[in-house]
């Protein structure tokens, strides 16, 4: 049962995903922390920060340690397999059909079509962590780290991985 | 013959490209166009933009469907699976340790501080995804369309509890099986 679930809360969101891995993000946020609650706000976010600190692809490490924490190594193996195998095997298996159509208008229009919506779910997500922020680390902490992340990720093009690093050393001595 | 050297190529060059290719799959293309195209000439340029237009033909995370396919290429079943493992496999593990000695100590002070602190990072993160997201939408369907679909899916979504799966699938539904031509959404019906 729960693996028939971890098999649905990642299959779905990637078969609907386009705009691969970040894309499928806050559809993963949807099932992960908002219907099956495998997960706090927190945690997701926690989950978050190391995917994004780390190399790799982002859609398998965040299935790879949802799977992980709610069911085991078998948990881990069967988000991986939903993440990785359908579309895959669709790829594999569809090849010329696809090769025909990768112009096509319509295929094109499904990826621009889904694009606002994406886009409307990660400002929901965004949403949701400045209020998860704001509730357990209050505003004035929020507004400091949150104005040096965006200062040091979109002006000065810092590496994901150094802003996280100066983030958790920030909170292990002001927030503790 | 596709042989066990082959396989370990792949393994090893995809393994790099886990290794350093950071910022999610799509900023992992040049990696991935380096190894294959570049170093062991498994695609021509011209292959490598096919195979990246195709999977971009479909939904999921770019980094695995071009290593699967690439392999499956290049070194059958196996060299699919050795491929996909060496991109992916790393960094799982990576994150399950650190996060499982990190959650382990939660109940110290300044490691939840610590915990809490990524939370305002992670919100920048994800609002610039969100801008880039917006952006392209503009970009291909205007402000307008972009924003209406945006307020709609959020209604559905949010304000009455539709799954994002059928908002979505309705989307992609109607994308693929309207007619050519005319340019509009409506949100799905």
């Amino acid at each position: 049962m729960i693996y028939w679930e971890l098999f649905l809360a990642f299959f779905i969101p990637n078969i609907i995903g386009y705009g691969g891995g970040p894309a499928i993000i806050p559809l993963i946020e949807a099932e992960v922390v908002g219907r099956y609650d495998w997960m706090t706000a927190q945690t997701f976010a926690e989950t978050l920060a190391l995917g994004n600190a780390l190399p790799s692809p982002i859609a398998t490490k965040m299935a790879g340690y949802v799977g992980y924490e709610v069911a085991g190594i078998g948990g881990a193996f069967i988000a991986v397999a939903a993440t990785v195998i359908p579309t895959l095997l669709l790829m594999l298996g569809a090849l010329g059909l696809l090769y025909r159509h990768r112009d096509s208008p319509r295929v094109k229009r499904m990826s621009q079509w889904v694009r606002p919506v994406i886009a409307m779910m990660m400002a929901w997500l965004t949403l949701g962590f400045l209020l998860e922020s704001l509730n357990t680390s209050g505003a004035i902490h929020t507004l400091i780290i949150g104005a040096v992340a965006a200062i040091a990720l979109i002006r000065f093009h810092t590496h994901p991985a150094f802003v996280v690093i100066a983030a958790l050393i920030y909170g292990g001595l002001f927030l503790g | 013959m596709k042989s066990r050297g082959a396989c370990w190529q792949l393994f090893w060059a995809f393994f790099r490209v886990g290794i350093f290719g950071f910022g999610g799959g799509p900023a992992m293309i040049p990696l991935v166009r380096a190894e294959v195209v570049t170093r062991h000439h498994w695609l021509t340029d011209e292959e490598f933009a096919d195979v990246l237009a195709i999977g971009n033909t479909l939904p999921g995370p770019i980094a695995t469907k071009m290593p699967g396919y690439i392999g499956y290429r290049v070194g059958g079943v196996i060299g699919c699976i050795a491929a996909v493992i060496a991109i992916i496999l790393p960094m799982i593990v990576a994150m399950i340790i650190m996060l499982g000695i990190f959650s382990r100590y939660r109940d110290v002070a300044w490691i939840r501080g610590m915990g809490q602190a990524v939370v305002p990072v992670v919100m920048v993160m994800m609002a610039q995804l969100t801008w880039d997201f917006f952006d392209k939408s503009k970009a291909a369907l205007g402000w307008l369309v972009s924003i209406a679909m945006a307020i709609v899916a959020a209604g559905l979504i949010y304000w009455l509890g539709i799954h994002p799966g059928w908002v979505i699938g309705a989307i992609l539904a109607a994308a693929l099986l309207r007619p050519a031509g005319k340019k509009k959404a409506e949100g799905p019906a």
